[in-house]
């Protein structure tokens, strides 16, 4: 695209409270070969009603930040060593393992990507939906089944009243899919977290299980998380995405203008990476080098040592997460050299 | 179902015919004249020698006499023993004390060992885990009659808890230290393979999928994890039905239970071919069955590989 002025975008959706917030996250993990250090002071905001994408190639510690907002991270070998992650601002980390149970599957609840292995498979769709009513809403197994075979229709899986006492080897990759998110949704929890959703899946049925969620989530107001490694993934649903890379943001924005003017070299590659149907006969351009060794994480910026804009400064001095253009666009990018990165573009 | 349970059945017919037919063979070759030996040294007249031959068809070729056999099996006729006392009585009555014992093992094995198994599992690293570790190899590496004669001496002479020998106290008091004794070498590897199973299945996915719904641990290990982890100690547990029958010779004899490892190393000293054959066929159907049995748990347990 020409570097011609940026054609006028929307103004980002007026987000509701903040319903989750994660503050200055560090999850740390001790191994035999050294401390890896997965996440680095992690920080968002997911507002009720928003998709938040979380965006980051695998080790960027996504998935770690997610399990220890769900309080599933097994400690030890992890260790959370600082940071607060406040759901309506009542602290999650300093609940008890009880009373964390409690918000686990009701207001805070995952899907999780495989959903082959995620279901148990010598059990029911039916009985591992409707658990979650006995378990947490004390209803009975026939009450309980009424309510997954209304879940499962809420999902569009055909003839649920038929496939409930199904086994979950019965079902297509989709429809597994579906019945993941069909228990996520029973209990209408505040936020889903949604943890690679669609990787496991073919391309199409991968579109079909993001509009299912974009549409859920439209009718239930809950917060949406989505933690993926895939630009394309997210284009069409997500409200913000904030990208990570060793365990920290990079750069949040909202989604129009991040496609639009990447604000960090990272981000930038991260596009150039994918092919777009907004940008057609482009090359692909992958980002060189692969992921830090998180046990020894680069001096200054993480991203240096992969970054073509790099300079001196960037290998000593760590650069912070700074707002971006506009207050209004609350936008922001951690690059001592962001100011050129968006003047051209994206292009440093 | 139906068909699957008929197959299996039909499956068994070789089986048994096979092993009954080795057995045969295998005391049929046995030296010296079977009616001789039990004179002792004493000479027997050429008359009564050739008579009882006659009677038991010990002239005849191995085959003949097999199918001849064979012929009166399925007419349910087990044979007679050379003391004219019919194989199948033999059997009946000895059958009871070894299916009591063998029982009595099982029960353990399934109970304790899966008990201790899922502790052990559940407190992995830790002391508990360590002893039930340390103390299942023990037992898993002594012999059983070193087991045996120990919990003899000590449960039974010095401690006098049980009985020391016989089977007059009747069942439970005379079974359960033989039944312990016969059961350690399979509570110990039930043990282990329940414990190496739960912790492998502690870590799956569907594992985490359980606590992100809010489940209790109780909840979480029993209704989600233990029966994933017991399909591999099913197995074992079914073989096990059968290997406990016919492993007993060594536990009823240091405890002189009357049961049918007594009367089989008995039969095989008297190279009393038809009792040994009839004992063997009886403890081939248990396994066989045992062993459908398991096969058709298995479906219960895991609908992946249910027979429909």
């Amino acid at each position: 695209m020409p570097a011609a002025p940026p054609p006028p975008l929307p103004e980002p959706p007026r987000p509701g409270p903040p319903l989750l917030e994660v503050d200055d996250l560090h999850v740390e993990f001790r191994t035999p070969r050294g401390t890896v250090r997965a996440v680095n002071g992690l920080g968002y905001t997911l507002h009720a009603g928003q998709t938040l994408a979380l965006l980051g190639e695998s080790g960027s510690g996504k998935s770690v930040a997610a399990l220890a907002v769900m309080g599933l991270l097994p400690t030890p070998p992890a260790r959370i060593t600082r940071g607060a992650v406040r759901l309506h601002g009542r602290d999650l980390l300093r609940l008890s393992d009880a009373e964390h149970r409690k918000v686990r599957g009701t207001r805070i609840a995952m899907v999780f990507q495989d959903a082959l292995s995620a279901l148990n498979p010598v059990l029911t769709v039916g009985h591992q939906i409707g658990e979650l009513f006995r378990v947490h809403r004390g209803l009975g197994r026939r009450q309980a089944r009424a309510r997954a075979v209304e879940l499962m229709d809420r999902v569009r899986i055909p003839a649920a009243a038929r496939r409930v006492d199904d086994y979950p080897h019965q079902f297509s990759g989709g429809m597994r899919q579906r019945v993941m998110i069909a228990m996520a949704l029973a209990l209408d929890p505040e936020v889903v977290i949604a943890d690679e959703p669609t990787t496991a899946l073919d391309v199409t049925v991968q579109a079909q299980i993001m509009r299912l969620l974009a549409e859920l989530q439209q009718e239930t107001g809950t917060g949406l998380l989505l933690i993926t490694h895939d630009l394309g993934v997210v284009a069409s649903v997500a409200d913000r995405i904030t990208v990570m890379y060793a365990g920290r943001v990079v750069e949040e924005s909202d989604a129009p203008r991040l496609y639009a003017a990447p604000a960090h070299p990272y981000t930038r590659g991260l596009l150039e990476s994918v092919p777009r149907l907004d940008r057609p006969g482009r090359r692909l351009v992958p980002v060189p080098g692969s992921p830090p060794d998180l046990a020894h994480l680069p001096t200054g910026c993480a991203f240096h040592p992969r970054c073509a804009a790099a300079r001196a400064r960037c290998a000593d001095e760590r650069p912070a997460l700074l707002p971006v253009g506009a207050a209004a666009e609350e936008r922001s990018s951690a690059c001592h050299f962001t100011d050129e990165v968006t003047a051209r573009g994206g292009r440093p | 179902m139906g068909r699957f349970v008929v197959r299996r059945l039909l499956h068994a017919i070789p089986v048994l015919l096979a092993t009954t037919f080795l057995i045969y063979a295998l005391v049929f070759v046995l030296p010296g004249d079977p009616i001789q030996g039990l004179a002792g040294d004493r000479p027997v007249p050429p008359s009564v020698l050739a008579e009882l031959h006659r009677r038991y068809h010990l002239d005849d070729p191995l085959v003949v006499q097999y199918a001849k056999y064979l012929g009166g099996l399925f007419t349910g006729d087990f044979g007679t023993t050379f003391r004219g006392q019919p194989v199948g009585d033999v059997i009946a009555q000895r059958w009871q004390v070894t299916v009591r014992l063998g029982l009595t093992a099982w029960f353990f094995e399934v109970v304790l060992g899966i008990a201790l198994g899922v502790w052990a599992g559940l407190r992995k690293g830790r002391w508990a885990d360590h002893l039930i570790l340390g103390a299942t190899t023990v037992v898993i590496a002594v012999p059983v009659y070193i087991v045996g004669y120990l919990a003899q001496l000590v449960l039974g002479v010095r401690l006098g808890w049980f009985p020391v020998s016989g089977g007059e106290a009747g069942w439970p008091a005379a079974y359960v230290l033989p039944g312990l004794v016969l059961a350690s070498f399979g509570l110990a590897y039930v043990a282990r393979l329940t414990r190496a199973s739960l912790v492998e299945n502690l870590r799956a996915d569907y594992v985490r999928t359980a606590d992100a719904k809010g489940l209790s641990r109780l909840r979480v290990v029993i209704g989600h994890t233990l029966r994933n982890s017991l399909i591999p100690v099913v197995t074992f547990l079914g073989v096990e039905l059968g290997s406990l029958m016919a492993g007993a010779i060594v536990t009823e004899y240091i405890f002189n239970l009357p049961g049918i490892g007594q009367q089989v190393f008995q039969s095989i000293q008297l190279r009393e071919g038809p009792t040994v054959v009839g004992i063997t066929t009886a403890l081939v159907l248990v396994f066989v069955l045992a062993n459908l049995a398991v096969d058709l748990l298995y479906g219960l347990l895991d609908p992946r590989i249910r027979h429909d």
